[in-house]
This record gives C-alpha cells, sequence and structure tokens, in this order.
C-alpha cells in the first residue's frame, strides 16, 4: 500500500510489520516520533509487543540486549547523545552476537549542543561491531529495517538502521508499506541458538581469559581473542549473507538493487562522488546539472558501511579519474571516516593496476548546515578540474 | 505467622557448586548459596561486574547452576527489565527474575538504572550485597562504606562521609517489600525471599556481606563479626511491608533485650576501622543509641 508520511513512520512502520516484541527507547530529538509511534501500535494493540518507557539510552539497549540474550525480536531507537551514551551497551551487544535492530536518527553529537543533522553519532559507532546500513529516502528506510531483521537473526551480529534527521525523520514522502503477508514469507520467526533457560542453565557473557580453557568435558572452550577474531570473521562473511538477503527481499517484494552500494549515472563517469544517506541523492542533481555542462560526473551511495564493503566499492570506481567523498562527519585530527576507508579499498583492489583514483575530501553540513545544491555543485565542479586539497574542504565554512 | 526455617529444614538441592573462585570466608558466598536456595530453579539471574563475577567462575565453567545473564556495571535493574518484558511476550509468568549486584553497583553507578526499574513497577528481586567497598577493583570507597572506614582510595584519613542508606531510597520508591538481612543470618535472608517472592512489583533486599580482605580480619571470625553489627545495633535486620517497618530475627530480639553490645567491640574487630579515635566511636554509639531509643519507645 502506497502512504505519504515521514520517515520515522517509515522506520515504526517497519518494526511493526517485523513484529518486535520487546520495544525499549528514551526520547531524543529528531528520534522521538519515531519511538512515540510504536507506544502507539501498542498501547492500540495493532502490535503485541511490550514498550519499556526506560529511564536511559543506556538503560533502553540494556532492556534489549536481556531480552534478546532471553530469546525475543527487539528494537530501540536513538541519536546523537543518546547513541553516545549508550557506547558501553552498543560494544557489549556486539561481544554478546544479539541480533538487536536499531534505528539511529543522524544529529550532531555536543559540545556545543546542536539538535541538527549531520552523522557523527553514527559514524563514531564504527569499530564496536555492528553491521551499519544508511538510508537514503523513506522506501529505503522501511525496507532496510526489514532486511535488518533478516540479516542480523541470520549472522548474530546488531545492526543500525541510519537515516538523517530532519531530512528524512520529518519530511513527508510517498512510500510503499509492503504487506504483513510478505514480510512474514520474508523474515520467519526469531529462534535463537540459544535463550536464557531455567530447564537449560547457561552463564553468559562470563569472563573469558586470555587463552582458550577447557571445559568440565574436558573440551578447549574458545578464549577472548578467538571470541572476537570470529565476529571479524563473521562481519566479513556478512557481505555475502546480505546479497542474499537483497536477492530474497527482491523476490518476495519486487524492488532492490546492489546491496552495498547504489550508483548514479557512474558507468561512463570520470569523476564520482561518494557519500552516506540522503546526500547522495541530493547530489545526483548535481551531476544533472554537471552532464548539462558536459562533465562526466556520477554519484555513488554507500548503503552498507560496515562490514566496509571495499571490494564492489572499488570495482565500481576502477578506471576512474576522481572520486569525491562528501561527508556529515569526520574523525578529528584527520579525515572523514568514510574517505579514508575508501582510500584503503582502492589502495588494496586497484594499487596493482597502477591507476588510483584521485580521491577529494569534503565535510558539509555539520550541526545542520544548510547543504546549498549551487554550493556542492561548485565544490564537485573544481574537484573535477584541479586539486583542491589534501586536507578535508569544508564546504559553506564562513570564517 | 509465618515457618521458620532452620539449619534441618532448608533444603539442601544446591544451586552454587562447592569450590567457587570467592575468597575464603567470603560472607557473599553464604548469602549467594542460601538466596538461590530460597529462589528455586525456576529463576533468571542477572550480574554486573563485582566479586560475584568472579565467585560465579571464568569461561567456560561457571559454579552457578541457574541461568545467569552478565551485564554491565551500571544496566543490572534495567536487564532485569528487559528479561521480564520477554517472559511476558513468552507468556511466561512463573519464572522468577533476580539481580544481585555489589554495593558499589547498586549504590553508585547501578542506582539511575534501579531506580527506574522500580518506579516503572518491574516485577523481580534487586539483592544488593553490601560488602561496603569497590572490592573487586582493591577494596575503594563505595556509597554505602561507613564513615571512618579505611579503603584503597581513603587510604589515611578514612571515609568521611556517611554511608547512604539505599533501602530508605528504595522505600522511598512505594515498593512492596524492602529487607535489611545479613550474610551473618543466612536463615532469615531464606525466609524473606520465600517471603516477598509472590509481592508484586520490585523487592529490593540489602545483605551485610562481611568480607575479610576488604574489611581486615581473619577469615574465620566473619560470621562473628556480621553478628556484632547487628548485636550492636549498628546494622539492623528488618522488613518494610507496603511501607511498615518492622524489625526481624536478632534486631527484633534486641528490643526486648533492651541491651547493645558496645559499637566499639565490632569496630576494633576490623583493621579498616583503626583510625577511628575513642571519641568518634563514642560519637557513632551516641547515634546508634538515639536510633535504638526510638526503636524501644515504638514497642511501648
Ligand atoms: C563502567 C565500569 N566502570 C568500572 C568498572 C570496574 N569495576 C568492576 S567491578 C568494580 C567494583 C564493584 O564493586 P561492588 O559493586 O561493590 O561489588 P564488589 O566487587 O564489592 O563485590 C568496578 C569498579 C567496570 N567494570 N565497568
Ligand atoms: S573480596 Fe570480599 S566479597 Fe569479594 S570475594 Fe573476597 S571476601 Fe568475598
Ligand atoms: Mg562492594
Amino acid at each position: 500500500m502506497h502512504i505519504i508520511e515521514n520517515g520515522n513512520v517509515a522506520a515504526a512502520l517497519g518494526v511493526k510489520l517485523c513484529r518486535a516484541n520487546v520495544i525499549a527507547a528514551y526520547p531524543i530529538t529528531p528520534q522521538t516520533p519515531l519511538t512515540e509511534r510504536l507506544s502507539e501500535y501498542v498501547e492500540a494493540g495493532e502490535m503485541k509487543a511490550e514498550y519499556i518507557p526506560v529511564e536511559s539510552e543506556h538503560s533502553a539497549l540494556a532492556v534489549c540486549i536481556a531480552a534478546s540474550s532471553a530469546g525475543t525480536r527487539v528494537s530501540t531507537a536513538t541519536s546523537a547523545n543518546g547513541l553516545l551514551y549508550m557506547h558501553e551497551q552498543v560494544q557489549w551487544a556486539a561481544g554478546a552476537r544479539l541480533p538487536i535492530v536499531m534505528c539511529v536518527v543522524n544529529r550532531a553529537v555536543g559540545a556545543p549542543w546542536n539538535i541538527w543533522n549531520d552523522q557523527q553519532d553514527s559514524i563514531s559507532q564504527r569499530d564496536t561491531g555492528w553491521i551499519q546500513m544508511y538510508c537514503a529516502d523513506h522506501q529505503q528506510i522501511i525496507d532496510t529495517v526489514i532486511k535488518a531483521y533478516w540479516l542480523a537473526e541470520k549472522v548474530s551480529i546488531p545492526i543500525m538502521v541510519c537515516y538523517d534527521g530532519y531530512i528524512l525523520s520529518h519530511t513527508y514522502m510517498p512510500f510503499d508499506v509492503p504487506d504483513q503477508e510478505q514480510v512474514d514469507a520474508f523474515l520467519p520467526p526469531f529462534r535463537p541458538d540459544y535463550a536464557l533457560n531455567p530447564e537449560d542453565p547457561a552463564n553468559l557473557n562470563t569472563v573469558t581469559l586470555p587463552d582458550v580453557r577447557m571445559d568440565v568435558h574436558g573440551e578447549l572452550a574458545h578464549g577472548y581473542m578467538e571470541i572476537r577474531y570470529l565476529l571479524q570473521e563473521e562481519m566479513r562473511t556478512t557481505l555475502a549473507v546480505a546479497a542474499e538477503a537483497e536477492k530474497r527481499f527482491t523476490e518476495i517484494f519486487g524492488r532492490g538493487g546492489d546491496p552495498y552500494i547504489e550508483p548514479y549515472r557512474c558507468d561512463d563517469a570520470e569523476y564520482v562522488a561518494v557519500g552516506l544517506g540522503s546526500l547522495t541523492y541530493q547530489l545526483r542533481v548535481c551531476v544533472d546539472a554537471l552532464r548539462k555542462e558536459g562533465i562526466n560526473v556520477g554519484v555513488m551511495g554507500v548503503r552498507f558501511y560496515r562490514p566496509f564493503p571495499d571490494e564492489a566499492i572499488a570495482n565500481a570506481l576502477k578506471g576512474k579519474k576522481g572520486v569525491i567523498v562528501f561527508e556529515k562527519a569526520l574523525s578529528y585530527g584527520y579525515e572523514g571516516a568514510l574517505a579514508s576507508d575508501l582510500k584503503s579499498a582502492l589502495y588494496e583492489h586497484l594499487a596493482y593496476t597502477g591507476a588510483l583514483p584521485v580521491v577529494q575530501n569534503f565535510i558539509v553540513g555539520i550541526g545542520g548546515r544548510d547543504i546549498r545544491t549551487e554550493e556542492l555543485t561548485q565544490n564537485l565542479k573544481a574537484a573535477t578540474q584541479h586539486r583542491v586539497s589534501k586536507e578535508p574542504a569544508w564546504i559553506g565554512l564562513k570564517l | 505467622m509465618q515457618v521458620k526455617t532452620t539449619i534441618l529444614s532448608l533444603p539442601t538441592e544446591e544451586f552454587v557448586h562447592p569450590g567457587t573462585r570467592a575468597c575464603a570466608g567470603c560472607g557473599l558466598a553464604i548469602a549467594y548459596r542460601v538466596g538461590l536456595k530460597a529462589l528455586g530453579k525456576d529463576t533468571m539471574l542477572i550480574v554486573p561486574p563485582s566479586c560475584l563475577t568472579v565467585l560465579q567462575g571464568l569461561f567456560p565453567v561457571a559454579s552457578t547452576k541457574l541461568p545467569c545473564l552478565n551485564v554491565t556495571f551500571a544496566s543490572t535493574a534495567a536487564a532485569a527489565t528487559g528479561i521480564l518484558a520477554a517472559l511476558k511476550t513468552q507468556g511466561n509468568e512463573h519464572t522468577t527474575v533476580a539481580a544481585w549486584a555489589g554495593d558499589g553497583g547498586t549504590s553508585d553507578i547501578g542506582l539511575q538504572a534501579l531506580s527506574g526499574a522500580a518506579e516503572r513497577g518491574d516485577n523481580f528481586i534487586y539483592f544488593c550485597y553490601d560488602n561496603e567497598g569497590y572490592m573487586n577493583t582493591g577494596a575503594q570507597r563505595s556509597g554505602t562504606t561507613p564513615i571512618g572506614a579505611v579503603t584503597a582510595n581513603t587510604p589515611f584519613k578514612g571515609k568521611i562521609q556517611q554511608k547512604k542508606d539505599v533501602p530508605a531510597i528504595m522505600a522511598a520508591h512505594h515498593l512492596s517489600y524492602v529487607a535489611a538481612c545479613s550474610a551473618a543470618y543466612p536463615l532469615d535472608l531464606y525466609d524473606k525471599i520465600l517471603k516477598c517472592k509472590d509481592m508484586p512489583g520490585t523487592k529490593y533486599f540489602h545483605i551485610h556481606i562481611p568480607c575479610p580482605p576488604g574489611w581486615g580480619y581473619d577469615p574465620r571470625y566473619g560470621i562473628k563479626i556480621g553478628r556484632l553489627a547487628v548485636e550492636t545495633g549498628y546494622y539492623d535486620l528488618y522488613e518494610i511491608i507496603n511501607g511498615e517497618f518492622r524489625l526481624t530475627a536478632a534486631s527484633e530480639k534486641l528490643v526486648e533485650k533492651r541491651k547493645l553490645v558496645p559499637v566499639r567491640e565490632y569496630f576494633r574487630a576490623q583493621s579498616r576501622f583503626r583510625i577511628l579515635t575513642d571519641a568518634q566511636i563514642a560519637d557513632i554509639q551516641n547515634q546508634i543509641d538515639a536510633k535504638w531509643a526510638g526503636y524501644y519507645k515504638k514497642d511501648e
């Protein structure tokens, strides 16, 4: 069914269709309307779930961690400082291998206080062992939530579904809401290998030694390092599982595409702009304008940021003269994290060709600074003509 | 009158294997062993980092025979909420959910989550085992370390501030049941757990836990010291049922006796109180006497 709604409602509908049984959340702008909507579904009896109005984000994820360990499908959502406040729990959820799905409605982090959009919040959680998926419109939000539950439960790794605050969360767009039967066909009930159970007691997340250790039956059990290695290993194989998710999704819902990247006018492009989230759709307007001027540019959205689809990205950029990475976050003291990751992928996969694309990094829209399409276009154009700067260049800075 | 459990009628089934990693003479080992007997087989446990994490053993060996979720330091009570929510959606109304956390994990870093769960009225039992310091990290001060105790980070002057009254904080959440117990009176703990198991909402237990390395005494004197704390009127055994306060067990008997052991005996038995002067002890004795004058008056 096609409806016109905002991005937060798209996410809430996705969570509802996935039949999450336990929802725990704490208010923070711009996430609030999403979790308020979920509380409405639960109170109205439209959703058979427990809604827990916790006293902090740390506890929101604690509830999800425990409920997931007890064998239920869970949901939470947050933004900015809420996500930072969860940080310890974010790491814990990944280490405990729990398939939690959390919507991150991207917002700038303090200090100073700022409630507007950028992506510093989720990017700062890059190394926590969570899968990160970024959405560029409302259809992608609802579809990604549904894919995320399937994928998280398949690989036992939690997933952040990230979408831009306000630009997506509070704007209205038409999108298709899948039928419950379709979602049920796609997503089987959650059946973990082990859930807390007095009939079959186990001690979970116990102190684990640096080295492997014998259990009471004389069998070797993993040390901490083995457990962490497996998280990395299974994160990497998640890339293949994500392709399977996309294939299944496309079969059942009749839409889908490349699971990792979303290229636009890239095939014959000499220069490709790269980014995460809604910015990449804005960049399409810039690309169209520059094409009219005879400049061969394209834009590629990265949909899957962790695990990093290095090979898919490098293949898509093979033979290009330049790559221009636009980011709403950065690793202070160096450059945008996506730019660094992308350079490493290019080096890894294309260095042998002797032809590495030049990479330019732009920082935009920090703390919700307006991203003017005209300004984006001019900067993109400049990067196709000459080296703008070694350091990341900040667009729209008024110093 | 409820039936009083004796050492002979205590169930023989054990949920804590012998040979845990606790120190010799650990009060927690006693309270945990007896506490789990009262909770029974159909129980799920939540434990944050603490001496109890160590007592329960290192992966892949566990000394506890009940399912247990180890969680982050500040999240104990919220994790209980999560398990309860899961059980509810699974239609399980019989399994008891019990959290066991230390005094640091309760009175300091975990207080926010505990207050949140208690305010929501989540139906579980929270046990704060109070060894009066951060013992797992080497015996630093916590919110419940008593005034005058030398700790690893109050090394020369001892703790200057009063002990935080966590049961009173929890009682202010209008709980159906709040209890103060001691590892030196395990049967009082056992009976109180049985008594409150079916009461609604959050139930809070505070358990005084003698700790040989943290308090500075020979391991064999643990029970004696735990009892001295009660017999001196320094630490009281009580319960608060729906707001009604009542002394229990040995503390209740002290009201009849009208005679307390001088608190000096309790302090002088432990090296952590070595810097307390006679004047300070006299001052604390006066506070104890005033508190008990109130109890006697109520009894008249
Ligand atoms: C967030 C966080 N901060 C600090 C620690 C370190 N830590 C582990 S156990 C512990 C002491 C626990 O004290 P308490 O709760 O009183 O239990 P006890 O060790 O005394 O049994 C501390 C400070 C931690 N694990 N997590
Ligand atoms: S330090 Fe104290 S509480 Fe901890 S295990 Fe040893 S005796 Fe028990
Ligand atoms: Mg302690």
